[in-house]
């Protein structure tokens, strides 16, 4: 008896030092890569997201964009769908954060999420988890859109590749912080898809994406809506006009507070 | 002469409070390394709260937790390193195949390469799920996925598992083969066990009880020692059914005033008499009966739902205050 018991005794230190390798750094990026993965995984899987993936913006930006070119005189001579065009590819973040997101309160209410919570990590590795694996899908998403810009009067030479990747990214970020803040405040899908089509929709119609900014009050509303900078950002990187560097600036701190409120919310 | 261990989870006048409602009020008890200790209550007790408490999902309002005799304010990764729980619900991605959600598992706990293929590959015996490797979750029985989130939380071998009513909702040969797979894991390593649950057959397989009441430990001992408290036998008289409860309740006080006996009140329609030699009792009991009220007597040993009754005076499968707050984390 009193062998066993020294035997356990020697074993139980052994069992730590092989756990010690595992860094806290390196605990948190292995969480991250593999809520990345899992998300991946669930991308490949369902085969019937592909074709939204694929012709949810391409509907909206070719039926909607027809339909309104002919209520919508441009005052610069510039088509619709041109002008549209930057405007859809801004709705690709949004959608995807807000659905991608949705995961986080049906993992709560299945139980998985609990079973991450439990793991050793902080819950901001959990949050960047998410986002990375919206990022890609948005990328992933938005590069198959961009390979229409001609199609809208944008040429691939005019384009700013990394820019417009960088601003799709920071866009991206920004809206996920600001989704999984809400996903981890309401505890049902019912209350998130109200808030979300409440808030998040009508932040798009007053970005610039549909209209361009008036000389009316809709000026003020568009330079202090976020997507408003994001949609001006996308405009410039595509090779239109607008403020890239204030976009940049703008998106950076938009990304940066709402991941901040997303960590704040996820640790309680 | 073997060193005295400090204990591998010890908790102190726990307490916590959902609003004005207390659901834990100054439970401690204190759990041996290599134990099997149980938590056993009715929903609402408070032994899920307290499990929750345990693995960090919540902070108790006052009281002290320790860890391998290490003094814990709030869990932290450290222990979170060590522990591992199994909640009501899965912890499974339905999405994913068997054999993905094992390496997800991995993933999350930082293993990798060989060893996380190892371990893979063992949680999948294990589970006895090898065969069903390549399918979705979602098509497992609810065992399987009992059976798969066990391996799940002993993938990266914890020294402390936490249990949350691992066995509720499955069948005798699920609940068997959950218990299969636990003893297997022990008999393999140390492993100490905290398990919630309200079925007194799986508090049976514990080394030793804490009897949760209302929030309270109500008692800790040996499951022999509790049944003990209740070393006569057991015999139950069944009523004849009545439409509404007050009837009810008027036929249980003109049988127990008939029979002259102190009894009480037990699951469902039926009223509990001890005895040291209930056989001999039963028929000058048969006597005492008034007509027509009693459809059936029997015998039986004590089990741990009539000394859960007789220390706390109500019965195993009553809810309590409610379980929704407790569930949700």
């Amino acid at each position: 008896m009193s062998e066993k018991v020294e035997d356990l005794a020697t074993t139980a230190p052994a069992e730590r030092a092989q756990r010690e390798p595992r860094s806290a750094l390196s605990q948190e990026l292995a969480i991250i890569a593999a809520l990345w993965r899992r998300d991946m995984l669930h991308l490949l899987r369902e085969r019937s997201r592909w074709l939204g993936v694929v012709m949810q913006p391409l509907f909206f930006w070719f039926l909607l964009g027809s339909g309104m070119a002919d209520t919508f005189k441009l005052g610069s001579g510039e088509s619709y769908l041109h002008f549209f065009f930057p405007g859809v590819l801004i709705m690709v973040p949004l959608f995807s954060a807000i659905y991608g997101t949705i995961t986080i309160i049906e993992d709560r209410k299945s139980g998985f999420l609990q079973g991450v919570l439990v793991a050793p990590g902080s819950r901001i590795s959990l949050v960047l988890g998410k986002v990375c694996g919206i990022c890609t899908m948005v990328l992933i998403q938005s590069a198959l859109f961009v390979a229409m810009a001609p199609l809208a009067g944008y040429a691939y030479g005019t384009i700013h590749w990394p820019i417009l990747a960088l601003v799709m990214v920071l866009t991206t970020v920004g809206l996920t912080g600001l989704t999984v803040t809400m996903a981890w405040v309401l505890s049902s899908s019912q209350a998130y898809h109200a808030i979300m089509s409440v808030v998040l929709l009508p932040l798009w119609i007053v970005s610039g994406a549909m209209f361009p900014a008036g000389g009316n009050f809709m000026r003020y509303v568009i330079r202090a809506n976020p997507l408003g900078y994001a949609v001006e950002g996308t405009r410039a990187a595509l090779g239109g006009s607008g403020d890239l560097a204030l976009s940049l600036l703008v998106l950076g701190g938009f990304a940066t507070l709402t991941l901040a409120m997303a960590a704040a919310v996820s640790r309680r | 002469m073997p060193r005295a261990d400090p204990p591998a989870f010890e908790a102190r006048e726990l307490s916590f409070s959902y609003g004005d409602r207390r659901v834990l009020d100054g439970v401690s008890f204190e759990v041996a390394r290599g134990e099997v200790f149980g938590l056993l209550g009715p929903n609402g007790s408070g032994k899920s709260t307290a499990l929750a408490i345990a693995c960090g999902l919540r902070v108790a309002g006052s009281g002290a937790m320790r860890f391998d005799g290490r003094e814990v304010a709030a869990v932290s990764r450290h222990e979170r390193a060590v522990l591992a729980v199994v909640f009501q619900r899965p912890a499974l991605d339905d999405g994913l195949s068997v054999r993905e959600n094992l390496s997800l598992a991995a993933r999350l706990r930082g293993i990798s390469g060989s060893l996380a293929r190892e371990r893979v590959a063992r949680g999948l015996a294990d589970a006895a799920l090898e065969s069903r490797a390549d399918d979705l979750v979602k098509k497992l029985s609810g065992g399987m996925k009992r059976r798969l989130d066990i391996a799940r939380a002993l993938l990266d071998e914890p020294r402390l598992l936490l249990l949350d009513e691992p066995t509720s909702g499955l069948d005798e040969a699920s609940f068997r083969r959950t218990w299969e797979q636990l003893d297997a894991e022990r008999a393999r390593r140390e492993l100490t066990i905290i398990v919630a649950t309200h079925r007194p057959d799986e508090a049976e397989r514990c080394d030793r009880l804490a009897v949760l009441e209302a929030g309270r430990v109500a008692a800790i001992d040996t499951p022999e020692q509790l049944r003990a408290k209740l070393s006569k036998d057991v015999i139950v008289l069944e009523l004849e059914p009545s439409e509404d409860a007050r009837d009810s309740e008027a036929q249980r006080r003109e049988v127990s005033e008939a029979i002259e006996l102190p009894c009480i009140s037990g699951e469902r329609n039926t009223l509990l008499v001890e005895h040291e030699r209930g056989h001999e009792l039963i028929p000058r009991l048969v006597e005492r009966l008034p007509e027509g009220r009693v459809r059936s007597i029997s015998l039986r040993r004590p089990t741990l739902a009539d000394a859960f009754l007789k220390i706390t005076g109500h019965a195993l499968e009553d809810d309590g205050a409610g379980d929704a707050g407790e569930k949700a984390a």
